[in-house]
């Protein structure tokens, strides 16, 4: 037991390594002006995607159940995050206590509230979408999902949403359907997104970000909580029968994962002057769901992995103009040859045996 | 069972390698001077992709007429964004690396708002074919438009239909997830108030659900409209058209720039969209030589008729190129001093424009193009001229 701990905290310890390493190598190129604009315009977006896999693998690796929305929470947490953002800059210019002003006109301040409150809403979706879903067997929790991400999209491209001096207003018909004061903005318009934010993401925020996820899921999946998810997954009726409440650790590892998502969208939207809900739909979740794929599931470090390589790819792949797409397919099918192969399995295999054999040793030498 | 994999993976190599090997063709760079590099953006794959391939293609015709003269030499380099705010800032960012000078684009509306903001912050003009949303020009000074704005046309459909009495009642259809549609359908609405105009039945659509239209057909023939103003593209158009026609149901239609391509739509009747009213910046059957010659080059090298959108990726490079053709540019002007430059010209009254897409244009201060749109109807499969 002492042995597996003691391999499980080295695992954690490297994925963290991994991150804070990436981090301060991206910051000494970016330092010495050796990357290509390119790649700095694909920073954000790749920590955006990798705490969508992260939190994803956690619903489908470690709770073993198939969710085809994850798009959808991305979604709520990118449009109530881009309002909130909004909201809180008109707040700034109109308020009179000096130091809300002073609070709301600093830039990470803004985006800590707007990612926050993202994924509080999209926590709150996916504690709905669950109370009846997670009660479900089999393949309905990925009918549901499915579901809700495509009524998640069609929904905020009809939602209307302006601040004027009477407060919020909201529709679902047009923009003239408001009836904002002289003066009011239309903060959300329909098909058209919210346009005209400030763009308030930076690399660093989703760094951080990255590392409040890996600490929220490697802590989750290593707690006495975590264990009852996997023993969820890995036999209901087991689990059920020595007085674990199915029901509680499922919504309990989805609900987290639908926040993390809602920040991660937060963190999108702010990242472009504009953001539609067209962005959201099918395409995104199957998207993120193959990075958790080829990363493997429950692997949180694969899932990290994975959405960089397949992030950055298509950008890299551009050489080959219209071959492109077809290119990023062929890697994509070998990548999962590879992958599954026997004989490399087994190679794997040998190489983390001998890995966690001279981990004993260490350990000795050290309590010496 | 291991030979098979190394079948496969050896098999999945050559095919990575045999592709590598087919793209090697590159732009062909023109000889003599340095070209001015123009970035391009559009949609190449995916569901727009009809759109930013027309534009590239028109784009590529107009840069090799103006190399072919001499002078000023260009080199066009178009970039794919899948329609996708966050592809299409990806391809600005190539294209950026690449040493563009100036942006011909992005050809579709949302991915466009989002690459103006960092062209303006980088201080790249950008003269965008077909991104109608007033929002595309909105609070910037560098960014400029070649085709209609949404609200424009709206206000000019309504203006149309009332003049010419057209109609007496009116039924709209229009896709309430698009930008597109709903922007000019909201101008239209307005505009049909102050004029008087009577608004019977208004149905929509999402991209979801545009394969039948039969509820929204029936609502407005329920109503007794005599006219469906249909703000929408020429996919739809051509099925309401069809379904129409099925229920005898025989309204005047009537469209805006979005209709234009459905006569080359492949497999359609033409015979369906007898008396369709629309508005058009562009008719490829137009009899002027300009016109002629280019739509003849375009169905040699893409053999096919060009669209609208054709014709404004063709008259964006024109317009830089009767812009900067008595300046001293070159190649190595930074991006920054020709955004100035070329600011001060379009803003200027004395710069006026005649191209495939319209006669003596002039840009507004905030980018926006004048120029009168042309009425259509269609009669026995061409346009014909409603004035």
């Amino acid at each position: 037991m002492k042995r597996l701990r003691l391999r499980t905290n080295v695992d954690n310890w490297l994925t963290y390594g991994l991150v804070i390493v990436a981090y301060i190598a991206v910051r000494l190129l970016l330092a010495g002006g050796n990357i290509s604009y390119a790649l700095q315009g694909q920073l954000v977006p790749i920590t955006v995607y990798i705490v969508m896999a992260v939190s994803l693998n956690l619903t489908v690796g470690v709770l073993g159940e198939l969710s085809l929305g994850h798009a959808g929470f991305m979604s709520v947490g990118a449009f109530s995050g881009a309002i909130t953002a909004t909201l809180l800059e008109l707040l700034a210019d109109t308020t009179s206590t000096t130091w809300i002003r002073l609070g709301l006109s600093t830039p990470w301040i803004r985006l800590s509230l707007a990612m926050l409150i993202g994924g509080i809403i999209a926590g709150i979706f996916g504690f709905l979408v669950g109370v009846p879903v997670l009660r479900l067997q089999g393949d309905y929790l990925a009918i549901v999902t499915l579901a809700f991400g495509e009524i998640i999209k069609n929904v905020m491209s009809i939602l209307y949403v302006g601040y004027d001096a009477n407060g919020i207003r909201v529709s679902m018909d047009s923009a003239n359907a408001l009836k904002l004061d002289e003066g009011g903005t239309i903060i959300m318009n329909g098909p058209m997104g919210v346009i005209g934010i400030t763009k308030l993401s930076s690399f660093t925020a989703g760094f951080i970000l990255i590392l409040i996820t890996l600490i929220i899921v490697l802590n989750l999946i290593n707690s006495r909580a975590g264990r009852a998810i996997k023993a969820v997954r890995d036999d209901k009726i087991a689990t059920e029968s020595v007085g674990i409440s199915v029901w509680r650790y499922r919504m309990m590892a989805f609900v987290t994962s639908a926040t993390l998502a809602g920040a991660a969208g937060a963190l999108y939207a702010l990242n472009y002057s504009s953001v539609v809900a067209r962005k959201f739909d099918f395409n995104t979740s199957i998207l993120v769901l193959v990075f958790v794929v080829l990363g493997g599931m429950g692997n949180i470090r694969g899932s990290i992995i994975a959405a960089t390589v397949l992030t950055v790819l298509p950008e890299v792949l551009r050489a080959f103009n219209e071959y492109r797409m077809l290119t990023y397919a062929v890697i994509l099918i070998a990548v999962m040859l590879v992958r599954n192969n026997a004989t490399l399995q087994h190679v794997y295999k040998q190489i983390g045996a001998r890995l966690s054999k001279s981990l004993p040793t260490r350990k000795k030498g050290s309590e010496v | 069972m291991k030979r098979k994999f190394y079948f496969t993976f050896v098999v999945t190599l050559a095919l990575c390698l045999a592709l590598l090997v087919g793209c090697a063709d590159k732009p062909s760079k023109p000889t003599g001077t340095a070209p001015i590099k123009l970035g391009g953006i559009g949609p190449l794959t995916g569901g727009a992709a009809v759109y930013g391939i027309a534009v590239a293609n028109g784009a590529k015709i107009a840069v090799d007429e103006i190399n072919a003269l001499g002078g000023i030499q260009f080199e066009l380099n178009f970039q794919d964004d899948e329609h996708d705010a966050e592809k299409s800032v990806n391809a600005y960012n190539v294209l950026k690396d690449w040493g563009m000078q100036i942006l011909v684009g992005t050809v579709t509306t949302d991915p466009c708002i989002a690459v103006a903001a960092e062209s303006f912050k980088d201080r790249i003009f950008t003269l965008t074919p077909s991104a109608s949303s007033p929002e595309v020009v909105k609070g910037k000074d560098n960014t400029f438009q070649m085709c209609f704005s949404d609200p424009y046309q709206g206000i000019v459909s309504a203006q149309y239909i009332q003049e010419k009495k057209l109609g007496s009642k009116i039924a709209i259809i229009y896709n309430n997830s698009d930008a597109y549609s709903t922007g000019i359908y909201e101008k239209f609405i307005s505009e049909a108030e102050t004029r008087n105009l009577e608004v019977v039945s208004t149905t929509t659509f999402t991209n979801d659900t545009a394969n039948d239209f039969s509820v929204q057909l029936q609502e407005a023939q329920n109503a007794g409209a005599d006219l469906i103003f249909l703000p929408i593209y020429y996919e739809p158009s051509s099925l309401i058209l069809a379904q129409a026609k099925a229920t005898n149901y025989e309204p005047k239609f009537f469209g805006v720039d979005g209709m234009d391509g459905i006569l080359e739509m492949e497999n359609f009747d033409t015979t369906l969209a007898e008396g369709v009213m629309l508005l058009t910046p562009f008719a490829a059957d137009a009899q002027d030589e300009r016109t002629a010659s280019f739509v003849k080059k375009y169905k040699e090298l893409h053999h096919d008729v060009p669209n609208q959108f054709a014709a404004d990726g063709y008259d964006v490079v024109y317009a830089i190129y009767e812009a900067l053709k008595d300046k001293d540019v070159t190649a190595e002007t930074p991006a920054s001093e020709l955004c100035t430059q070329l600011i001060e010209i379009f803003t200027n009254d004395k710069f006026v424009f005649s191209g495939l897409t319209g006669n003596n244009m002039v840009w507004s201060k905030n980018g926006e193009v004048a120029k009168p749109p042309k009425g259509m109807f269609i009669e026995n499969g061409v346009y014909v001229g409603m004035d």
